[in-house]
């Protein structure tokens, strides 16, 4: 069993009981709601006449079917309309505060809350929402759960776990031109497996992880689960303090960051701490990963050739040849060349502002592919604010892409943004699933913000450093 | 004080029913319950949606899936290989397959957030070996009126003139066999020693933890 990491010490802080069912009963911190799984746990409060225990511990936002283009009420769509309007009753009988479209701090839940300060070091976190392991990368325990726990939290303010390992990843080295923390997190899944997690929580350390900025370390914690580990973290340091103390809560309360400081520096783990497994990454060997299958496991460098199927383990095999056969893809071939139809820079993944910057850094001066339909969907107002305000949205406009409105949008096709037919897709999200993008005849290519600018504008995967290296020249 | 002690928990010791197998590793919860079906605010209804994207074609015409043939109508027992549930945390998964009919999976294994979720819903997960369970599978489709018993207490599965062991994780068997598996009203008997926890951690606000009932 581990012992003095992160995960053992946030855990013992919050451990309130251990149940008759040997699970622990853990105080949750932060609760995050959304429309989607939410309305249902609501409902259960109400059969059995329950009220929300700590309203002022809970924090909702709508993402997932709210519209990027026309926000007006009401929402052209009836069913995002009536979701919208449920969680809108559910967070003002329960006094909980929503950071809705009209006050400018909406967005995905998984930006919102490190942007607002809600998210910090050494607090438990919980969401109705398998991304939820983004807020790791601030150093809090921070998982998803189904609509049934929500209904727990909302309950009692606490949850039902069992503890888990601890898998120590250490990413050494500097990562190279065009690489950048998507492609660390896409190369851990293709090496350790779709559930090579499965049981552990994932502790990201080394030098690779320590130079990266908030940003990259949300974009890597974000796909813990990706890899089967319902939660993965950083420690919190010096990168981690900078940014909490520029967000709203440490602003309106600045004495609580020196009061808090002691505590976040004392739940890191320890130099000497015991973790149930490590696994050692070299960041320098690493070129873009981009995704050849319906998996996020499914990666590959961008110059490397696809595997054959029976060359892979033999519980692979199988997936990997329907994965194949769905994509049109042929092992031996590159993903270099390989068509889209659709580029999407968006996702709790990548669309925070610097992501968007290291785009428009591709396109600037060139212009999207004919055949492309190209757009940007901000993570949260406040980022299409900053960026609209520092010149993206004209950098991605001239060169002919749509600029959105915030949501989770063609990440998972739940409103108008989706994906038609067989249209094949270079996405910076998180899934690349049969049918996640809205069309089960879709194809969704995973690979970092810059190859999906790098993509628009040739209109086939392209390998981002030669565009870098025309660039300089 | 709340009507939440009234909330009745059956235990879930024995589950028995005919099979269904469902074959391939890593399915994950966009393929069982598709995210357009997702918008609405009750789980109600869902159970024909359950696997929709591989059960029909783009006019609604059922396509060549076990949940579609006749043989399986009656299936409460879902066999399943690796991975199963992978994904998003949607607990709509789960309660697709369970108002499509069915009472506990047996699988090589299964994503941590499904599981937990079908745990909430007093369905078992429980877990074999990939030989094992491809044999299953394959007397499934064998015997598809064939019963299947499942002693979640046991660890066993019974099918036929078989039976196997079976790993049921340890809190899982707990909660459904001693019907705990429902864990709000329990959670909810230790209000005082959660508030003190939360008086305890320097970051909760005074102001957010509430008054003692």
């Amino acid at each position: 069993m581990s012992e003095g990491t992160l995960y053992d010490k946030v855990w013992d802080r919050h451990k309130v009981t251990t149940l008759p069912t040997g699970q622990d009963q853990l105080f949750i911190g932060l609760h995050l709601i959304h429309e989607v799984t939410s309305p249902q746990a609501f409902g259960m409060l109400r059969e059995r006449d329950l009220e929300v225990a700590y309203p002022k511990l809970t924090h909702a936002t709508v993402d997932h079917i709210v519209p990027t283009s026309d926000q007006s009420r009401p929402y052209e769509e009836d069913a995002a309309e009536e979701m919208m309007s449920e969680l809108e009753e559910n967070v003002r009988e329960a006094g909980i505060e929503f950071s809705d479209p009209t006050t400018g701090d909406q967005g995905i839940v998984h930006v919102i809350g490190p942007e607002q300060g809600l998210t910090q070091p050494g607090k438990t976190i919980v969401c109705g929402d398998s991304h939820t392991s983004t807020h790791g990368a601030f150093g809090a325990l921070a998982f998803g759960i189904g609509t049934s726990q929500i209904r727990d939290v909302l309950a009692t303010g606490s949850v039902a776990m069992e503890k888990q390992k601890v898998r120590k990843i250490q990413v050494d080295g500097e990562l190279g031109e065009g690489v950048e923390a998507k492609d660390i997190i896409l190369e851990i899944i293709r090496r350790l497996g779709t559930e090579g997690g499965v049981g552990y929580v994932y502790e990201y350390a080394g030098e690779a992880i320590e130079n990266l900025n908030m940003e990259g370390r949300m974009s890597i914690c974000n796909m813990s689960i990706e890899g089967g580990a319902r939660a993965g973290y950083v420690n919190p340091d010096e990168t981690t303090y900078e940014w909490l103390e520029e967000t709203d809560y440490f602003q309106e309360n600045p004495e609580k960051f020196d009061e808090l400081k002691p505590y976040w520096e004392s739940i890191a783990s320890d130099e000497d701490a015991e973790y149930d497994d490590v696994v050692h990454i070299d960041a320098s060997e690493l070129e873009p990963v981009v995704t050849w299958g319906t998996t996020p496991g499914q990666g590959v460098g961008v110059t490397e050739p696809i595997p054959a199927p029976e060359d892979l383990p033999a519980e692979k095999q199988d997936t990997a040849r329907r994965a194949q056969e769905h994509m049109r893809v042929e092992p031996g071939e590159t993903m270099e060349g390989y068509d889209i139809d659709v580029a999407f820079l968006g996702s709790c993944t990548n669309a925070r502002l610097p992501d968007l910057r290291r785009a428009a850094e591709i396109v600037e001066g060139r212009q999207v592919d004919d055949d492309v339909r190209a757009m940007v969907v901000p993570g949260s107002q406040r980022v299409q604010a900053a960026a609209e305000e520092e010149g993206l949205k004209d950098t991605f406009e001239e060169a002919g892409f749509e600029w959105r409105n915030a949501g989770c949008s063609m990440c998972l096709g739940m409103n108008e943004d989706q994906l038609e037919g067989d249209e094949a897709s270079a996405s910076s999200s998180n899934r690349n699933f049969v049918g996640r993008q809205g069309s089960k005849e879709g194809r969704t290519v995973l690979m970092n913000p810059q190859m999906v600018a790098a993509a628009a504008v040739t209109g086939e995967v392209t390998d981002v450093r030669d565009l870098q290296e025309v660039t300089v020249a | 004080m709340s009507g939440s002690d009234e909330v009745e928990i059956p235990e879930v010791d024995y589950v028995s029913g005919s099979g269904v197998p469902i074959r391939g590793n890593d399915i994950d919860t966009d393929q069982i319950i598709p995210a357009r079906f997702m918008k609405v605010v009750t789980f109600d209804g869902l159970g024909e949606f359950a696997f929709f994207d591989l059960r029909f074609d783009d006019d609604d015409n059922p396509k060549d899936h076990p949940m579609n043939e006749d043989r399986f109508q009656d299936s409460s027992v879902m066999v399943v290989n690796s991975n199963f549930g992978c994904g998003s945390s949607r607990e709509h998964a789960p309660q697709a397959l369970m108002r499509w009919g069915i009472d506990a999976i047996i699988g090589e294994s299964f994503a941590e957030i499904f599981a937990g979720n079908c745990l909430a819903l007093g369905i078992p997960t429980v877990t074999a070996d990939s030989e094992t369970i491809q044999e299953l599978q394959d007397w499934v489709d064998a015997n598809p009126d064939g019963e299947i018993e499942i002693d979640v207490e046991a660890e066993e599965v019974t099918y036929g003139d078989t039976t196997i062991d079976v790993t049921v994780d340890e809190a899982q068997r707990k909660a459904l066999v001693e019907g705990v598996w429902d864990t709000t009203a329990l959670m909810k008997s230790n209000a005082d020693a959660v508030r003190e926890k939360a008086k305890e951690l320097p970051y909760v606000d005074d102001e957010a933890i509430p008054e003692a009932e």
